[in-house]
Protein backbone atom coordinates (compact mmCIF):
# COMPACT_ATOMS: atom_id res chain seq x y z
CA UNK A 1 0.00 0.00 0.00
CA UNK A 2 1.47 3.46 -0.93
CA UNK A 3 2.17 6.03 1.88
CA UNK A 4 -0.77 8.36 1.99
CA UNK A 5 0.52 10.15 4.92
CA UNK A 6 -2.34 9.13 6.88
CA UNK A 7 -0.98 9.36 9.99
CA UNK A 8 -0.95 13.26 10.15
CA UNK A 9 -5.14 12.75 10.57
CA UNK A 10 -4.20 11.39 14.16
CA UNK A 11 -1.75 14.27 14.93
CA UNK A 12 -3.37 16.25 17.46
CA UNK A 13 -6.57 17.20 17.33
CA UNK A 14 -6.71 17.34 13.05
CA UNK A 15 -9.14 14.99 13.08
CA UNK A 16 -11.50 16.74 14.91
CA UNK A 17 -10.82 19.93 13.37
CA UNK A 18 -11.47 18.45 9.74
CA UNK A 19 -14.96 17.45 10.94
CA UNK A 20 -15.28 20.92 12.49
CA UNK A 21 -14.78 22.38 9.61
CA UNK A 22 -17.17 19.77 7.68
CA UNK A 23 -19.42 21.35 10.44
CA UNK A 24 -18.68 24.66 9.24
CA UNK A 25 -19.64 23.72 5.86
CA UNK A 26 -23.08 21.91 6.68
CA UNK A 27 -24.06 24.94 8.88
CA UNK A 28 -23.90 27.18 6.23
CA UNK A 29 -24.76 24.99 3.06
CA UNK A 30 -28.07 24.01 5.04
CA UNK A 31 -29.12 27.10 6.62
CA UNK A 32 -29.14 28.25 3.05
CA UNK A 33 -31.16 24.86 1.41
CA UNK A 34 -33.53 25.68 4.26
CA UNK A 35 -34.34 29.31 3.24
CA UNK A 36 -33.47 28.85 -0.50
CA UNK A 37 -35.85 25.97 -1.13
CA UNK A 38 -38.97 27.26 0.03
CA UNK A 39 -37.90 30.84 -1.72
CA UNK A 40 -37.16 28.76 -4.89
CA UNK A 41 -40.43 27.36 -5.23
CA UNK A 42 -42.14 30.95 -4.20
CA UNK A 43 -40.31 32.33 -6.83
CA UNK A 44 -40.97 29.66 -9.42
CA UNK A 45 -44.47 30.03 -9.21
CA UNK A 46 -44.59 33.64 -9.56
CA UNK A 47 -42.57 32.92 -12.80
CA UNK A 48 -45.47 31.08 -14.73
CA UNK A 49 -47.72 33.83 -14.56
CA UNK A 50 -48.76 35.95 -17.00
CA UNK A 51 -47.56 39.39 -15.56
CA UNK A 52 -44.68 40.39 -18.09
CA UNK A 53 -43.21 43.09 -15.36
CA UNK A 54 -42.81 40.04 -12.73
CA UNK A 55 -41.54 37.81 -15.44
CA UNK A 56 -39.29 40.36 -16.25
CA UNK A 57 -37.56 41.11 -12.92
CA UNK A 58 -37.26 37.32 -12.22
CA UNK A 59 -35.58 36.91 -15.20
CA UNK A 60 -33.18 39.25 -14.76
CA UNK A 61 -32.48 37.74 -11.24
CA UNK A 62 -32.02 34.22 -13.23
CA UNK A 63 -29.51 35.75 -15.35
CA UNK A 64 -27.58 37.29 -12.96
CA UNK A 65 -26.96 34.30 -11.11
CA UNK A 66 -26.72 32.13 -13.99
CA UNK A 67 -24.07 34.69 -15.33
CA UNK A 68 -22.13 35.60 -11.98
CA UNK A 69 -19.67 32.65 -10.96
CA UNK A 70 -19.85 32.46 -6.95
CA UNK A 71 -16.44 33.35 -6.07
CA UNK A 72 -17.55 36.74 -7.82
CA UNK A 73 -20.83 36.86 -5.55
CA UNK A 74 -18.63 35.76 -2.50
CA UNK A 75 -16.51 38.83 -3.12
CA UNK A 76 -19.26 41.05 -3.97
CA UNK A 77 -20.97 40.75 -0.65
CA UNK A 78 -17.86 40.30 1.52
CA UNK A 79 -15.76 42.85 0.26
CA UNK A 80 -18.46 44.62 -1.91
CA UNK A 81 -20.89 45.54 1.12
CA UNK A 82 -18.23 46.98 3.13
CA UNK A 83 -16.34 48.89 0.73
CA UNK A 84 -19.82 50.50 -0.58
CA UNK A 85 -22.37 50.49 2.68
CA UNK A 86 -19.80 50.49 5.23
CA UNK A 87 -21.52 46.81 6.56
CA UNK A 88 -18.80 44.69 8.08
CA UNK A 89 -20.54 41.40 7.16
CA UNK A 90 -18.78 38.14 8.75
CA UNK A 91 -17.36 35.70 6.00
CA UNK A 92 -20.19 33.15 7.28
CA UNK A 93 -23.29 35.08 6.96
CA UNK A 94 -21.51 36.48 3.79
CA UNK A 95 -21.18 33.12 2.28
CA UNK A 96 -25.52 32.43 3.42
CA UNK A 97 -26.66 35.06 1.96
CA UNK A 98 -24.71 34.27 -1.42
CA UNK A 99 -26.01 30.78 -1.26
CA UNK A 100 -29.47 31.68 -0.50
CA UNK A 101 -29.21 34.43 -3.69
CA UNK A 102 -27.75 31.54 -5.79
CA UNK A 103 -29.95 28.67 -4.56
CA UNK A 104 -33.23 30.44 -4.70
CA UNK A 105 -32.68 31.18 -8.19
CA UNK A 106 -31.75 27.78 -9.46
CA UNK A 107 -34.66 26.37 -7.41
CA UNK A 108 -37.33 28.96 -8.85
CA UNK A 109 -36.31 28.03 -12.48
CA UNK A 110 -36.46 23.74 -11.69
CA UNK A 111 -39.47 24.69 -9.89
CA UNK A 112 -40.69 26.46 -13.45
CA UNK A 113 -39.47 23.82 -15.36
CA UNK A 114 -41.11 20.80 -13.12
CA UNK A 115 -44.53 23.04 -13.02
CA UNK A 116 -44.87 23.83 -16.82
CA UNK A 117 -44.28 20.29 -17.75
CA UNK A 118 -47.43 19.22 -16.14
CA UNK A 119 -49.44 18.28 -19.96
CA UNK A 120 -52.69 20.58 -19.94
CA UNK A 121 -54.45 17.65 -20.59
CA UNK A 122 -53.97 17.34 -16.62
CA UNK A 123 -55.39 20.39 -15.91
CA UNK A 124 -58.36 20.08 -18.10
CA UNK A 125 -59.47 16.49 -16.95
CA UNK A 126 -59.31 17.64 -13.30
CA UNK A 127 -61.64 20.07 -14.63
CA UNK A 128 -63.91 17.67 -16.16
CA UNK A 129 -63.61 15.95 -12.81
CA UNK A 130 -65.62 18.90 -11.35
CA UNK A 131 -62.23 19.74 -9.46
CA UNK A 132 -62.19 23.55 -8.39
CA UNK A 133 -59.00 25.36 -9.31
CA UNK A 134 -57.17 24.90 -5.25
CA UNK A 135 -58.24 21.20 -5.48
CA UNK A 136 -56.71 21.22 -9.39
CA UNK A 137 -53.42 22.39 -7.82
CA UNK A 138 -53.63 20.10 -4.20
CA UNK A 139 -54.71 16.63 -5.83
CA UNK A 140 -53.16 17.00 -8.96
CA UNK A 141 -50.56 19.70 -10.19
CA UNK A 142 -48.66 19.76 -7.06
CA UNK A 143 -48.00 16.01 -6.61
CA UNK A 144 -46.74 15.53 -9.60
CA UNK A 145 -45.00 18.62 -9.77
CA UNK A 146 -43.02 17.27 -6.26
CA UNK A 147 -42.11 13.80 -7.55
CA UNK A 148 -40.15 15.60 -10.72
CA UNK A 149 -38.45 18.11 -8.59
CA UNK A 150 -37.04 15.89 -6.29
CA UNK A 151 -33.94 14.49 -7.75
CA UNK A 152 -33.37 17.78 -9.17
CA UNK A 153 -33.20 19.33 -6.08
CA UNK A 154 -31.67 17.06 -4.53
CA UNK A 155 -28.81 17.47 -6.99
CA UNK A 156 -28.90 21.45 -6.29
CA UNK A 157 -28.77 20.66 -2.54
CA UNK A 158 -25.54 18.80 -2.80
CA UNK A 159 -23.88 21.24 -5.34
CA UNK A 160 -24.53 23.91 -2.24
CA UNK A 161 -22.83 21.40 0.28
CA UNK A 162 -19.72 20.86 -2.48
CA UNK A 163 -19.75 24.84 -3.58
CA UNK A 164 -18.69 25.67 0.52
CA UNK A 165 -15.24 24.71 -0.34
CA UNK A 166 -14.75 27.79 -2.33
CA UNK A 167 -15.45 30.38 1.01
CA UNK A 168 -12.28 29.76 2.30
CA UNK A 169 -11.69 32.88 0.29
CA UNK A 170 -13.12 34.95 2.16
CA UNK A 171 -11.56 33.60 5.34
CA UNK A 172 -13.96 31.21 6.26
CA UNK A 173 -12.13 28.23 7.57
CA UNK A 174 -14.26 24.81 6.23
CA UNK A 175 -13.29 21.43 5.60
CA UNK A 176 -10.83 21.84 2.75
CA UNK A 177 -9.07 24.80 4.40
CA UNK A 178 -8.31 22.71 7.50
CA UNK A 179 -7.27 19.96 4.54
CA UNK A 180 -4.45 22.81 3.08
CA UNK A 181 -3.67 23.50 6.57
CA UNK A 182 -2.92 20.01 7.50
CA UNK A 183 -1.07 19.34 4.36
CA UNK A 184 1.05 22.55 4.91
CA UNK A 185 1.61 22.10 8.10
CA UNK A 186 3.52 18.92 7.74
CA UNK A 187 4.71 19.71 4.34
CA UNK A 188 8.38 19.00 5.13
CA UNK A 189 7.62 15.95 7.65
CA UNK A 190 4.86 13.65 5.88
CA UNK A 191 5.21 15.11 2.06
CA UNK A 192 2.77 12.78 0.56
CA UNK A 193 -0.06 14.06 3.20
CA UNK A 194 -2.19 15.52 0.63
CA UNK A 195 -3.41 12.59 -1.08
CA UNK A 196 -4.38 11.36 2.54
CA UNK A 197 -6.47 14.21 3.42
CA UNK A 198 -7.64 15.06 0.48
CA UNK A 199 -8.68 11.39 0.46
CA UNK A 200 -10.44 11.90 3.96
CA UNK A 201 -12.30 15.21 2.70
CA UNK A 202 -13.47 13.25 -0.10
CA UNK A 203 -15.50 10.50 2.37
CA UNK A 204 -16.56 13.59 4.74
CA UNK A 205 -18.42 14.74 1.66
CA UNK A 206 -19.17 11.66 0.48
CA UNK A 207 -20.76 11.02 3.90
CA UNK A 208 -22.53 14.44 4.28
CA UNK A 209 -24.49 13.62 0.71
CA UNK A 210 -24.72 10.43 0.43
CA UNK A 211 -27.60 10.35 3.36
CA UNK A 212 -29.27 12.89 1.10
CA UNK A 213 -29.07 10.72 -1.87
CA UNK A 214 -30.52 8.28 0.08
CA UNK A 215 -33.86 10.12 0.85
CA UNK A 216 -34.04 11.04 -2.66
CA UNK A 217 -34.67 7.36 -3.60
CA UNK A 218 -36.49 6.53 -0.41
CA UNK A 219 -39.03 9.65 -1.44
CA UNK A 220 -38.84 8.32 -5.07
CA UNK A 221 -40.29 4.65 -4.51
CA UNK A 222 -42.51 6.05 -2.07
CA UNK A 223 -43.89 7.90 -4.98
CA UNK A 224 -43.48 5.98 -7.54
CA UNK A 225 -47.44 5.66 -8.07
CA UNK B 1 -38.82 36.51 -31.84
CA UNK B 2 -39.07 39.96 -30.64
CA UNK B 3 -39.34 39.45 -26.60
CA UNK B 4 -36.28 36.62 -27.67
CA UNK B 5 -34.37 39.82 -28.74
CA UNK B 6 -35.15 41.64 -25.51
CA UNK B 7 -34.13 39.09 -23.24
CA UNK B 8 -31.31 39.08 -24.39
CA UNK B 9 -30.53 42.75 -24.85
CA UNK B 10 -31.62 42.48 -20.99
CA UNK B 11 -28.87 39.96 -20.62
CA UNK B 12 -26.18 41.58 -22.14
CA UNK B 13 -27.06 44.66 -19.91
CA UNK B 14 -27.16 42.84 -16.94
CA UNK B 15 -23.59 41.21 -17.72
CA UNK B 16 -22.17 44.76 -18.60
CA UNK B 17 -23.40 46.49 -15.17
CA UNK B 18 -22.33 43.11 -13.33
CA UNK B 19 -18.87 43.56 -14.74
CA UNK B 20 -18.33 47.16 -14.27
CA UNK B 21 -19.41 46.44 -10.31
CA UNK B 22 -17.02 44.19 -9.88
CA UNK B 23 -14.04 46.06 -11.79
CA UNK B 24 -14.64 49.46 -9.77
CA UNK B 25 -14.72 46.90 -6.81
CA UNK B 26 -11.10 45.21 -8.03
CA UNK B 27 -9.09 48.17 -8.63
CA UNK B 28 -8.02 50.27 -6.51
CA UNK B 29 -10.50 53.53 -5.87
CA UNK B 30 -8.78 54.36 -2.77
CA UNK B 31 -11.90 54.98 -0.81
CA UNK B 32 -13.04 58.01 1.11
CA UNK B 33 -10.66 56.92 3.35
CA UNK B 34 -7.75 59.43 2.73
CA UNK B 35 -10.10 62.47 1.89
CA UNK B 36 -12.96 62.37 4.51
CA UNK B 37 -11.08 61.72 7.91
CA UNK B 38 -10.14 65.36 8.35
CA UNK B 39 -13.69 66.78 9.62
CA UNK B 40 -15.58 63.46 9.91
CA UNK B 41 -13.29 61.75 12.36
CA UNK B 42 -11.90 58.64 12.33
CA UNK B 43 -15.45 57.11 12.23
CA UNK B 44 -15.30 57.83 8.38
CA UNK B 45 -12.54 55.61 7.64
CA UNK B 46 -11.88 52.18 6.74
CA UNK B 47 -9.37 51.13 8.96
CA UNK B 48 -8.92 51.53 12.40
CA UNK B 49 -6.55 54.11 14.01
CA UNK B 50 -4.32 52.65 17.01
CA UNK B 51 -6.18 54.49 19.38
CA UNK B 52 -9.72 52.31 17.96
CA UNK B 53 -7.83 49.22 18.23
CA UNK B 54 -6.27 49.72 21.88
CA UNK B 55 -10.16 51.06 23.06
CA UNK B 56 -11.75 47.32 21.29
CA UNK B 57 -8.80 45.41 22.78
CA UNK B 58 -8.83 43.22 20.21
CA UNK B 59 -6.54 43.36 17.04
CA UNK B 60 -7.28 41.86 13.46
CA UNK B 61 -4.11 40.33 11.61
CA UNK B 62 -4.60 38.87 8.61
CA UNK B 63 -1.85 35.86 7.95
CA UNK B 64 -1.47 32.84 6.16
CA UNK B 65 -2.94 29.29 7.23
CA UNK B 66 -1.27 27.33 5.09
CA UNK B 67 2.12 28.67 4.02
CA UNK B 68 4.55 26.62 6.46
CA UNK B 69 6.87 27.92 7.72
CA UNK B 70 5.70 31.87 7.50
CA UNK B 71 2.07 31.53 8.32
CA UNK B 72 0.29 27.82 9.18
CA UNK B 73 -1.84 25.82 11.21
CA UNK B 74 -0.29 23.96 13.62
CA UNK B 75 -2.12 20.00 14.69
CA UNK B 76 -3.57 21.32 17.53
CA UNK B 77 -5.44 24.27 15.54
CA UNK B 78 -3.02 27.26 16.66
CA UNK B 79 -1.01 29.63 14.42
CA UNK B 80 2.43 29.17 14.16
CA UNK B 81 5.23 30.78 12.20
CA UNK B 82 7.74 33.59 11.48
CA UNK B 83 4.29 35.99 10.41
CA UNK B 84 2.84 34.72 13.51
CA UNK B 85 5.64 34.94 16.00
CA UNK B 86 6.44 38.47 15.30
CA UNK B 87 2.01 39.13 15.38
CA UNK B 88 2.25 38.06 18.30
CA UNK B 89 5.44 39.91 19.85
CA UNK B 90 3.23 43.48 18.35
CA UNK B 91 0.36 42.38 19.84
CA UNK B 92 1.77 41.72 23.02
CA UNK B 93 3.50 45.24 23.01
CA UNK B 94 0.57 46.89 21.91
CA UNK B 95 -1.25 45.30 25.05
CA UNK B 96 -4.06 44.24 22.94
CA UNK B 97 -5.52 40.24 22.11
CA UNK B 98 -4.64 39.18 18.58
CA UNK B 99 -7.49 37.68 16.16
CA UNK B 100 -6.26 35.79 13.60
CA UNK B 101 -7.71 36.21 10.32
CA UNK B 102 -7.02 33.72 7.25
CA UNK B 103 -6.37 35.43 4.07
CA UNK B 104 -4.95 33.88 0.92
CA UNK B 105 -2.14 35.52 -1.86
CA UNK B 106 -4.75 37.12 -3.68
CA UNK B 107 -7.22 38.72 -1.10
CA UNK B 108 -4.71 40.53 1.43
CA UNK B 109 -4.66 44.35 -0.52
CA UNK B 110 -8.73 43.66 -0.64
CA UNK B 111 -9.00 42.62 3.12
CA UNK B 112 -6.72 46.03 3.91
CA UNK B 113 -8.80 48.11 1.88
CA UNK B 114 -12.20 47.24 3.26
CA UNK B 115 -10.43 47.40 6.91
CA UNK B 116 -11.46 43.63 7.48
CA UNK B 117 -7.93 43.65 9.13
CA UNK B 118 -5.99 46.14 10.36
CA UNK B 119 -2.56 44.69 9.54
CA UNK B 120 -1.47 42.16 7.26
CA UNK B 121 1.22 40.14 8.48
CA UNK B 122 1.31 37.60 5.55
CA UNK B 123 4.93 37.14 3.39
CA UNK B 124 3.76 40.58 1.86
CA UNK B 125 6.50 41.11 -0.50
CA UNK B 126 6.82 45.37 -0.91
CA UNK B 127 6.35 46.04 -4.46
CA UNK B 128 5.93 49.86 -5.92
CA UNK B 129 2.29 48.36 -7.48
CA UNK B 130 0.79 47.33 -4.08
CA UNK B 131 2.88 49.99 -2.43
CA UNK B 132 0.11 52.25 -3.89
CA UNK B 133 -3.07 50.71 -2.78
CA UNK B 134 -1.65 49.70 1.22
CA UNK B 135 0.95 50.97 3.11
CA UNK B 136 4.16 49.14 3.88
CA UNK B 137 6.02 49.56 7.26
CA UNK B 138 9.42 49.06 7.44
CA UNK B 139 10.62 45.36 6.22
CA UNK B 140 11.31 42.50 8.44
CA UNK B 141 13.08 39.89 5.85
CA UNK B 142 14.16 39.24 2.64
CA UNK B 143 13.73 37.75 -0.88
CA UNK B 144 15.41 36.87 -3.80
CA UNK B 145 16.20 34.36 -6.71
CA UNK B 146 18.68 31.53 -5.75
CA UNK B 147 20.43 29.08 -7.53
CA UNK B 148 20.70 25.04 -6.13
CA UNK B 149 23.44 23.08 -7.80
CA UNK B 150 25.29 19.50 -7.00
CA UNK B 151 27.84 19.64 -4.73
CA UNK B 152 29.96 17.84 -6.74
CA UNK B 153 29.81 20.37 -9.69
CA UNK B 154 28.08 23.77 -8.11
CA UNK B 155 27.07 26.93 -9.97
CA UNK B 156 28.47 29.49 -7.84
CA UNK B 157 28.00 32.79 -10.92
CA UNK B 158 25.34 32.54 -13.43
CA UNK B 159 28.24 34.30 -16.06
CA UNK B 160 30.55 31.23 -15.82
CA UNK B 161 27.92 28.46 -17.06
CA UNK B 162 29.29 27.63 -20.60
CA UNK B 163 27.16 27.55 -23.55
CA UNK B 164 25.25 24.27 -23.70
CA UNK B 165 24.61 24.44 -19.59
CA UNK B 166 21.07 24.51 -18.91
CA UNK B 167 19.23 25.59 -16.29
CA UNK B 168 16.08 24.52 -14.68
CA UNK B 169 13.10 26.64 -13.52
CA UNK B 170 9.57 26.18 -13.13
CA UNK B 171 7.23 27.44 -15.78
CA UNK B 172 5.63 31.26 -14.53
CA UNK B 173 7.82 31.81 -11.06
CA UNK B 174 9.82 35.32 -10.90
CA UNK B 175 13.06 33.20 -11.76
CA UNK B 176 11.96 32.17 -15.02
CA UNK B 177 10.92 35.88 -15.68
CA UNK B 178 14.28 37.45 -14.14
CA UNK B 179 16.21 34.91 -16.15
CA UNK B 180 14.37 35.61 -19.69
CA UNK B 181 15.40 39.13 -18.90
CA UNK B 182 18.48 39.71 -17.70
CA UNK B 183 20.26 36.11 -19.51
CA UNK B 184 18.75 36.49 -22.94
CA UNK B 185 21.18 33.99 -23.66
CA UNK B 186 20.87 30.95 -21.04
CA UNK B 187 19.29 28.02 -22.05
CA UNK B 188 16.12 27.26 -19.97
CA UNK B 189 15.06 24.18 -19.24
CA UNK B 190 10.98 24.92 -17.51
CA UNK B 191 8.86 22.46 -15.71
CA UNK B 192 5.32 23.12 -14.72
CA UNK B 193 5.58 21.32 -11.47
CA UNK B 194 7.69 22.05 -8.45
CA UNK B 195 8.13 17.69 -8.43
CA UNK B 196 8.98 17.49 -12.15
CA UNK B 197 11.93 19.61 -11.57
CA UNK B 198 13.31 18.54 -9.00
CA UNK B 199 13.65 15.14 -10.95
CA UNK B 200 15.22 17.21 -13.79
CA UNK B 201 17.71 18.43 -11.42
CA UNK B 202 18.21 15.08 -9.46
CA UNK B 203 18.64 13.33 -13.38
CA UNK B 204 21.02 15.86 -13.94
CA UNK B 205 19.10 17.21 -16.83
CA UNK B 206 20.21 20.69 -15.77
CA UNK B 207 23.03 21.94 -14.56
CA UNK B 208 21.14 23.78 -11.50
CA UNK B 209 17.71 25.47 -10.51
CA UNK B 210 16.57 28.63 -10.19
CA UNK B 211 13.76 29.47 -7.51
CA UNK B 212 13.00 31.57 -4.82
CA UNK B 213 15.94 31.76 -2.54
CA UNK B 214 13.83 30.60 0.51
CA UNK B 215 12.92 27.29 -1.55
CA UNK B 216 16.29 26.41 -3.47
CA UNK B 217 17.17 26.51 0.57
CA UNK B 218 15.09 24.41 2.17
CA UNK B 219 15.58 21.88 -1.14
CA UNK B 220 19.29 21.87 -0.85
CA UNK B 221 19.01 21.47 3.35
CA UNK B 222 16.39 18.52 2.65
CA UNK B 223 18.23 17.08 0.22
CA UNK B 224 21.77 15.90 1.25
CA UNK B 225 24.29 16.40 -2.01
CA UNK B 226 23.26 19.74 -3.47
CA UNK B 227 24.27 23.18 -2.47
CA UNK B 228 23.10 26.81 -2.80
CA UNK B 229 25.92 28.03 -5.31
CA UNK B 230 24.04 31.30 -5.21
CA UNK B 231 22.02 32.12 -2.49
CA UNK B 232 20.96 36.10 -3.50
CA UNK B 233 20.48 36.41 -7.36
CA UNK B 234 18.94 39.87 -9.03
CA UNK B 235 16.68 42.40 -7.61
CA UNK B 236 16.78 41.99 -3.61
CA UNK B 237 13.08 41.95 -2.69
CA UNK B 238 11.70 42.38 0.92
CA UNK B 239 8.85 41.11 3.43
CA UNK B 240 6.89 44.04 5.36
CA UNK B 241 3.70 44.09 7.24
CA UNK B 242 0.88 46.37 5.55
CA UNK B 243 -1.57 49.01 6.75
CA UNK B 244 -4.94 50.20 4.56
CA UNK B 245 -3.89 53.35 3.07
CA UNK B 246 -3.30 56.41 5.30
CA UNK B 247 -3.48 54.30 8.79
CA UNK B 248 -0.31 56.63 10.08
CA UNK B 249 -1.27 55.95 13.74
CA UNK B 250 -0.76 52.15 13.48
CA UNK B 251 2.00 52.53 10.63
CA UNK B 252 3.79 53.98 13.22
CA UNK B 253 3.13 51.84 16.11
CA UNK B 254 4.45 49.49 13.79
CA UNK B 255 7.85 50.94 12.73
CA UNK B 256 8.61 51.65 16.31
CA UNK B 257 8.41 47.96 17.28
CA UNK B 258 10.47 46.94 14.50
CA UNK B 259 13.00 49.35 15.31
CA UNK B 260 13.07 48.87 18.90
CA UNK B 261 13.07 45.03 18.21
CA UNK B 262 16.10 45.16 16.40
CA UNK B 263 18.26 46.05 19.35
CA UNK B 264 17.18 42.72 20.78
CA UNK B 265 17.62 40.94 17.93
CA UNK B 266 14.23 40.21 17.89
CA UNK B 267 13.87 38.74 14.37
CA UNK B 268 17.02 36.66 15.00
CA UNK B 269 14.87 35.10 17.55
CA UNK B 270 11.89 34.45 15.33
CA UNK B 271 14.26 32.79 12.23
CA UNK B 272 15.89 30.87 15.24
CA UNK B 273 12.27 29.40 16.41
CA UNK B 274 10.30 29.64 13.18
CA UNK B 275 12.37 28.90 10.42
CA UNK B 276 15.89 27.37 11.46
CA UNK B 277 14.39 23.87 10.88
CA UNK B 278 13.16 23.81 7.27
CA UNK B 279 16.39 26.79 6.11
CA UNK B 280 19.23 26.13 8.49
CA UNK B 281 21.31 28.20 10.21
CA UNK B 282 23.83 29.15 7.32
CA UNK B 283 21.10 31.83 5.44
CA UNK B 284 20.10 33.38 9.07
CA UNK B 285 21.80 36.99 7.90
CA UNK B 286 20.80 36.26 3.96
CA UNK B 287 16.80 36.20 5.11
CA UNK B 288 16.58 38.35 8.44
CA UNK B 289 16.57 42.26 8.29
CA UNK B 290 16.54 43.61 11.58
CA UNK B 291 15.45 46.72 12.67
CA UNK B 292 13.70 47.31 9.61
CA UNK B 293 17.53 48.41 7.91
CA UNK B 294 17.95 46.51 4.92
CA UNK B 295 21.70 46.09 3.54
CA UNK B 296 21.33 49.16 0.84
CA UNK B 297 20.58 51.20 3.31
Amino acid sequence: MPDLGLEVLFKGTNMLRLLGGLGVALKISLIAVAISIPLGILLGSLMTWKNPVARAILRLYLETVRIMPQLVLLFLVYFGTTRWFGWNLSGELASIIVFVFWGAAEMSDLVRGALISIPRHQYESAEVLGLNKVQTYVFVIIPQTVRRLIPLSINLITRMIKTTSLILMIGVIEAMKVGQQIIEANRMSSPNAAFGIYLAVFFLYFIACWPISLLAGYLERRWKN
Amino acid sequence: MKTKGFKKLLALGLAAVTAVAFTACGSSTPAPAASGSADNGASADVYRTLDDIKADGTINIGVFSDKSPFGYVDENGDYQGYDVYFANKLAEDLGVKVNFVSTEAANRIEYLQTGKVDIILANFTVTPERAEEVDFALPYMNVALGVVSPEAAPVTSLDDLKADDQVIVISGTTAETYLTENYPKLKLQKYDTYANAKNALENGNGVCWANDNTEVIAFAKQNPGYTVGIPQLGNNDTIAPAVSKGNTTLLEAINAEIEALGAENFFHADYEATLLDTYGADFEDTLVIEGGKTAAQ
